[in-house]
């Protein structure tokens, strides 16, 4: 169906050939490819197929499609399956092909060891602890002790090990009740149908699969309840979209009778190597000696729920982890969040830390055993020399040896300057934030009763840094909830505002039997149309009116279903279909009289204005992109033979007969500019009668074309268009697509968090202004650039024309800034309006810098009548050239690639299927989430995650520092004082859960003030919470602060008896206590959870080390005991006084900060304090 | 939450009923709206604080020093002094020869009353107790028990005798034992140092056994430092205890013993120095301190002075804000502060 939209309706049942995935834009993209290309072969513009590496194959034309001979060649026998039908023995004689038992769980009990650990060992951070424990293996290096230095490495392997078996055994669950379902099919000896086992269907076995059941395997259908062969399939297993489709069997093999004991035994089917593209099939099958081809629409799929069919009996033809859907299920696109990229850049920078410090260490090592060469075989305490044998050295090896050996030796005791428990703590932050942004309220749409999800969960934080948003427009900025607004019929306007419009719901119901029907929804009516309609006189304008509203209600692709109510009396028909487009004209031609009752292959019922008429189909031409239109065949009981056509206006005004009512053309021109400046999607309705001539003309070039094995799309696309010609126009209609609440809302917000809303539509460029207006992204005071060039040339010149304008209008900006500073924003705003001809000739070329110059300096950039790949072309040209973050929202598998290209991408699970959703990273119900979404949830997400990551470094590198003093005052030896369990628990058990809890829970700022102050998110956009600056900082404090921690002690016990343990435990406390209540002051709001982790884990560091110190086998014994019994005035005193000391600096300096120098980061604690 | 495998034909993926509603429950943790108190840093709180902890450190620190200074402390440095003026040149012959007399009589002048009990401590510098060669060098499990004797994994180079039979105690620490004796006398007195209770009483019962005696101890072909008497159970060589507690910086005191009486001022004692142990082949120091304890443990005025400092930097602190907000008052959370107030376009 072709609408000068070219996204959103999609009428036709999923018949694209698709072999090439065109959308190789990143691997990643390989899992939704079918589906991009899908909605990529239903826009208008031929001219986009430059980007396609191969030319996409659209024509369509019903249950017929198939690959163009020259863009693919024909099935070769040699990588053909060869399906015996109702035989599995000869089909599969040695058991190769895959049986239909899946198996999802990745696991088996065997190999759940050595998997898990090498899958985890893809992390670069564990193999480095690996290394790590394995260097201190050496009796060289052994710095711990065994169990000390494997313990953090285990743990973390053993936590992420449990989680995935868990995971996996609930895969095995659920495969093993998947497996046992049971399915019917043809015993081969007698032939009757019995039960069997899913797991034990083979390929080439017959299955009969009844309504409402869901299909075991992929099988080419047979036969089915309807005498034609038709069976309807919901695919919400699938692609997740709940409207039915439409499948066939083939003619050769529905008309065999049923009951027969090998009914389709003669078959052969030689099909496609099993592959994962849902909908593509390439097929044919020989029977009876003929030889007849097969397409995805004859073929259902695992997974697929039958309706409205009483049953269908199928082969099977791909069974368990061969068929499509389960070649298909990968993951979510695994993205790496910007935050993590920065901060993998800081890893190294503390990598660098490390190598310094061991360098230091070593080097030092390597001079004071040079200086105290002469000593060493004397000094009690290094005895170079083993004296009880010969005059061997005792475990030195030359001074070289020790500097290398103590480098290894301090990389092992320092290990933890990279934090590990870091990436554990990252992803159950990352899986809290999840689970309070899945559970948040205000991101529930209520309308389509769909909650927030999070499918990727490793980029929550970049909703915080969000500084470009690419919007689809049909289903995201609207409703995609079509309503038939207007009408011209024969030229004459109706509907668009003269004549208030009647609700008149119900008027139009259908009496069968006893019965009422009634169209579930009905549309507001123009009284004068309808009194046209209902006129018995016969005026040219009321004929015309009828064949409009005729065409309307046949020409189309909807299947009415009758649904029951609780009055029995009464029932509802709903359309289903799959283009919301097509629905609303059915629903509208229904108000008006015209309801469609019926829908089999062969005809249609109609109940026209009271009297119920039966027309029979006798040819569908399926809508492509090429066309952009699609028309049916009717041959009415009168037995004249009607051709309706309706499509775009581009499309149809090219096959309408120009002579004759010249006025009525022109008219309805005019009708259509205001019906797409007020924002409607038009469509223009033509029709042509056939003469008997003419029909049989058409009917044998059908035929022809429908039974050729090669290049039969082309030529039933030839047919098509021979017979689409010399139409008379019948009149346009004009459909709205309701704005979706709150969007203009939701971009004044954006504007002000400064974030830049672009539109990309496919929409032509009248719509998509008046769109723009609005949802208020452009407003009256904006000047507009518009480009709408057709060749290279005059792209050129327009773009350097508004390169030009642009910077003359700073300038204009900038002076009148200079004179008016202060008063008020006198920037003159400029929005830019391109259209996807003009993008052919941008994007990939030299001329994308131009444009760059020109989107950059604009507030507001409207992209229209883009294709699919385009969208992602626009999202790669930002995101390639800028360090901005950028965001994708869409609802439709037309914005599957820039959904998959931009940083972040929210699908919109609406009214178009879900193959955005599934290709997001997040999905949720309505635009107006954006606003909570990022503002509220991306600002704390980032703002936590920011603070966890410098905090983590922060503890880390303040426990190192302190083993570096330490280590200065050892002979460079590496001793530690710290034992070498709490070194070892330091990170996993001392400090680690308070940053967890307030990575989850702390808020700078209020909900409501974040909200109210978009502005605050620009400290996203400008990386305020996390950058160099602040890492070097942190560092700087931690230096400090480790300072204190090792030398107030040092200096307080210097001329005492403490001993070693007991000085390291004094330390451990210390820090402890330390990097807690520094995280304590960092806490923005406390409540009962921040309290109970960070005093718990306190306390657990207390108690740990007191249990520690009560093995008698660590040289440690006692020692916290009598460090507490002797110098117990000195821990506690000397405790707070670290604090106070540490502390201060950076609190002091904060607070000063604040005071005097209110910069963007202290504007959220003055908020605090404004709304706390 | 289902992130993954959406795609999957899992029986898990049944779509549910229509009409139920996925609205997530409203709880105030879902919503992150639990009650929470919201510490605020105004101008009032910060001056109160950083007054108050000048007002509680300057008497901390006062209370220290005060402490510090009644301990009376006598240091005396001997490794030099207990050398004959011609063997200067080469101490470590000295110290390594046995024939030579290593006894050393000095006299100490007490500066002020030092109230019973004394502590005698040795002190030695340059000493690397905490080096990883050293600290490691030890059986702990041998220490404790009979059983364990034969365990001497970190032993080595002092784990057995060349013959082959297991060193108790094993390892450098034990081999290096401190073996300079002191003996005091006032006016040709001698006053009687009490060399018990000078070990942890925790050490003493569970981690040196009552049934392990010295074996095969500094047997080899060089000696560390002291003998042990082999009669004797690990257990009450109190010494040896002490000494294997191993001191955390390379400058480190060890209790030697008590004088439990009382010694008045200017009294001159008279210290006997065995001066056996060899410090001087690695440039040590050997130190005698005798000291009386307060609250705050020995002679110490770093944490006085510190928390003088830092108490008086608070109240200079306040003082300074107090000002600073009289100067330049603002009000608290005032809107027109606001980064985007004050740069009204927006850019930066």
């Amino acid at each position: 169906m072709a609408y000068e939209d070219g996204d959103p309706p999609l009428s036709l049942h999923l018949l694209r050939p698709i072999s090439e995935s065109p959308l190789r834009l990143d691997p990643l993209s390989r899992s939704f490819p079918s589906a991009a290309h899908r909605r990529a072969s239903s826009t208008s513009h031929p001219s986009h197929d430059i980007h396609l590496p191969t030319p996409a194959v659209r024509h369509g034309s019903r249950a017929e499609s198939e690959r163009l001979a020259s863009s693919q060649p024909e099935l070769a026998d040699a990588d053909a399956r060869l399906v015996f039908v109702g035989d599995p023995g000869r089909t599969d004689p040695h058991l190769q092909l895959a049986g239909n038992a899946i198996r999802t769980a990745k696991y088996s009990p065997l190999t759940f060891l050595p998997r898990n650990l090498f899958e985890q060992f893809h992390r670069v951070a564990y193999i480095y602890f690996l290394v790590i424990a394995v260097l201190n293996q050496l009796p060289q290096l052994a710095v711990f002790g065994r169990g000390a230095s494997v313990l953090p490495l285990a743990f973390v392997l053993l936590v992420t090990a449990v989680k995935d078996a868990y995971e996996d055994w609930r895969r095995h669950r659920s495969d093993r009740i998947e497996n046992n379902r049971v399915a019917s099919v043809v015993d081969p000896r007698d032939g009757q149908f019995r039960p069997k086992r899913w797991k034990d269907v083979r390929v080439g076995e017959v299955l009969k699969v009844f309504a409402d059941e869901t299909n075991p395997c992929d099988m080419v259908l047979l036969a089915t309840s309807d005498p034609t062969g038709v069976a309807y399939v919901q695919t919400i297993n699938l692609d997740g979209e709940s409207n039915l489709k439409t499948r066939y069997a083939n003619h050769e093999t529905t008309s065999r009778p049923i009951g027969d004991a090998h009914p389709f035994a003669a078959g052969l089917i030689c099909c496609e190597q099993p592959n994962r593209n849902i909908y593509g099939f390439l097929a044919n099958m020989e029977i009876d000696g003929k030889r007849v081809s097969l397409g995805p629409s004859n073929i259902i799929l695992r997974g697929c729920e039958l309706k409205n069919t009483a049953w269908a009996i199928g082969v099977a033809v791909y069974a368990g982890s061969e068929t499509k859907v389960m070649l298909n299920s990968t993951g979510a696109p695994s993205k790496r969040s910007r935050l993590e990229t920065h901060m993998n850049r800081e890893t190294l920078l503390l990598s660098a830390v490390l190598i310094t410090l061991c360098s230091v260490v070593s080097i030092c090592n390597g001079i004071w055993l040079g200086k105290h060469r002469n000593d060493l075989e004397l000094s009690q305490f290094f005895r170079k020399r083993d004296y009880s044998d010969s005059d061997k050295n005792y475990n030195y090896y030359g001074i070289g040896m020790q500097v290398f050996f103590t480098f290894l030796m301090s990389v092992i005791v320092f290990q933890i300057m990279i934090p590990i428990s870091l990436y554990i703590s990252m992803e159950l932050v990352r899986l809290g934030q999840a689970y309070f942004m899945i559970r948040d309220t205000n991101l529930y749409d209520e309308s389509s009763n769909s909650k927030f999800q999070c499918r990727a969960l490793n980029i929550n934080e970049d909703l915080g840094q969000i500084k470009y948003v690419f919007s689809d427009k049909t289903g995201t900025l609207t409703e995609n909830k079509m309503e038939f607004q207007c009408a011209s019929i024969r030229g004459r306007d109706y509907g668009s505002g003269k004549v208030p419009l009647q609700d008149n719901g119900g008027t139009h119901s259908v009496l069968a039997g006893d019965q009422i029907w009634k169209p579930k929804m009905s549309v507001k009516t123009d009284p004068e149309l309808v009194a046209l309609l209902q006129s018995r006189v016969e005026t040219e304008q009321g004929n015309q009116a009828r064949e409009f509203f005729l065409a309307l209600a046949c020409c189309n692709t909807i299947v009415p279903l009758i649904v029951e109510t609780t009055d029995q009396k009464q029932k509802l028909i709903d359309y289903q279909g799959e283009s919301p487009d097509e629905q609303a004209l059915v629903f509208a031609a229904a108000s008006y009289g015209f309801v469609l009752i019926e829908r089999t292959s062969g005809h249609i019922v109609v109940d026209v204005l009271g009297v119920r008429q039966r027309y029979d189909v006798l040819g569908l031409h399926e809508f492509d992109s090429d066309r952009k239109r699609m028309s049916v065949i009717i041959g009415c009981a009168d037995k004249t033979v009607k051709l309706y056509v309706k499509g775009a206006d581009i499309s149809m005004f090219g096959v309408i007969h120009k002579t004759i009512d010249l006025d009525i053309i022109r008219a309805t021109e005019t009708s259509l500019i205001a019906y797409s400046s007020l924002g409607l999607r038009t469509l223009v309705v033509g029709m042509r009668k056939l003469s008997r001539n003419d029909f049989e003309e058409w009917r044998s070039a059908y035929e022809n074309a429908s039974t050729l094995l090669i290049g039969r799309g082309r030529l039933l696309r030839a047919v098509s268009s021979n017979v689409e010609r010399d139409l008379q126009i019948l009149g346009a209609s004009g459909i709205e697509d309701k704005l979706q609440q709150g969007v203009p809302e939701a971009i004044e917000s954006m504007r002000q968090a400064g974030i830049k809303v672009w539109v990309l539509t496919g929409d032509k460029q009248e719509t998509a202004i008046s769109i723009g207006f609005s949802c208020k992204l452009l407003t009256s005071e904006m000047t507009q650039i518009v480009i709408n060039s057709n060749s290279r040339e005059s792209c050129k010149k327009s773009l350097q024309d508004a390169v030009a304008m642009s910077s003359k209008l700073a300038a204009i900006s900038l002076d009148s800034e200079n004179i008016l500073r202060g008063t008020g924003s006198s920037r003159i705003a400029l929005a830019l309006v391109i259209d996807g001809n003009s993008l052919v000739y941008i994007l990939r070329t030299e001329l994308e810098e131009e444009l760059f110059k020109v989107a950059t300096v604009c507030d507001v950039v409207l992209c229209c009548r883009v294709a699919p790949l385009q969208k992602a072309g626009i999202v790669a040209l930002m995101k390639n050239r800028t360090d901005n973050m950028t965001l994708a929202i869409g609802d439709g598998a037309n914005d599957v690639s820039m959904i998959q290209m931009a940083d972040v991408g929210i699908g919109i699970s609406g009214q178009e299927g879900r193959q955005a959703v599934m290709a997001s990273d997040f999905s949720m119900g309505q635009f107006r989430f954006l606003v909570p979404l990022l503002l509220v949830h991306g600002h704390w997400n980032y703002q936590r995650m920011a603070y966890m990551i410098l905090y983590n470094f922060y503890r880390n590198a303040v426990f190192v520092f302190i083993l570096f003093w330490y280590v200065l005052y050892t002979a460079y030896s590496l001793t530690t004082a710290i034992s070498e369990w709490s070194s070892v628990l330091y990170s996993v058990i001392y400090t680690a859960l308070p940053t967890i809890i307030v990575g989850t829970l702390d808020k700078d700022l209020s909900r409501r003030t974040l909200i109210k102050y978009p502005q605050l998110y620009r400290a996203g956009q400008r990386d305020e919470r996390y950058n160099l600056k602040f890492f070097i900082l942190t560092m700087m404090d931690s230096i400090w602060q480790s300072l204190a921690i090792f030398y107030i002690p040092y200096l307080a016990y210097r001329h005492s008896v403490v001993d070693g343990s007991s000085l390291g435990d004094l330390w451990t406390l210390a820090v402890v206590i330390l990097v807690n209540i520094h995280l304590a002051m960092d806490v923005f709001r406390w409540n009962w959870i921040t309290h109970a982790s960070i005093w718990g884990c306190i306390v657990a560091t207390v108690i740990s080390v007191i249990i520690i110190d009560s093995i008698w086998m660590l040289p440690g014994y006692w020692a916290i005991f009598h460090i507490m019994e002797t110098g117990l005035f000195w821990l506690s005193e000397s405790r707070i006084f670290h604090l106070s000391l540490a502390c201060q600096p950076s609190k002091g300096l904060d607070r000063m900060v604040q005071t005097h120098n209110p910069i963007t980061l202290s504007d959220g604690v003055l908020l605090w304090s404004c709304f706390w | 939450m289902n992130p993954r495998g959406d795609s999957t034909s899992g029986s898990d993926g049944a779509p549910e009923p229509r009409r139920k509603s996925k609205k997530p429950k409203y709880s105030r943790f879902t919503q992150q709206e639990l009650p929470a108190c919201k510490p605020l840093l105004t101008p009032a709180i910060v001056v109160t604080t950083f007054a108050f902890i000048g007002i509680i450190f300057i008497p901390i620190g006062l209370l220290s020093l005060s402490a510090s200074e009644q301990v009376v402390e006598i240091v005396y440095q001997y490794d030099t002094d207990c050398i004959p003026e011609q063997l200067q040149n080469d101490k470590v012959a000295f110290i390594q020869s046995s024939k030579t007399n290593k006894t050393c009589t000095r006299t100490l002048t007490v500066p002020k009353n030092m109230e019973g009990p004394v502590h005698i401590y040795y002190e030695l510098d340059n000493f690397y107790q905490n080096h990883r060669r050293y600290v490691k060098s030890r059986s702990d499990k041998q220490l404790r028990s009979k059983a364990s004797e034969t365990v001497t994994t970190n032993c080595a180079p002092e784990a057995t005798t060349s013959d082959g039979s297991v060193i108790v105690p094993c390892g450098l620490i034990a081999w290096s034992l401190f073996n300079d004796t002191y003996s005091f006398a006032v006016n040709s007195k001698i006053i009687e140092v009490n060399k018990k209770n000078i070990a942890w009483q925790s050490d003493k019962e569970h981690k040196f056994g009552s049934d392990v005696y010295p074996k095969n101890f500094q047997m080899g072909g060089l000696i560390g430092g002291a003998k042990l008497n082999a009669s004797i159970p690990l257990s009450e060589q109190e010494d040896l205890i002490v000494w294997m507690r191993t001191a955390a910086l390379p400058r480190f005191r060890k209790l030697y013993g008590r004088i439990e009486t009382n010694l008045a001022a200017n009294e001159q004692i008279t210290v006997t120095i065995q001066n056996n142990y060899n410090t001087y082949s690695f440039e040590g120091k050997k130190n005698l301190v005798l000291s009386t304890t307060s609250w705050i443990g020995g002679k110490n005025d770093f944490l006085g002075t510190a928390y003088l400092t830092v108490g008086s930097l608070c109240l200079f602190l306040a003082i300074g804000f107090i000002i600073l907000y009289l100067l330049k008052p603002r009000t608290l959370g005032d809107p027109s502060y606001l980064s985007w107030n004050r740069n009204p376009d927006g850019h930066y």
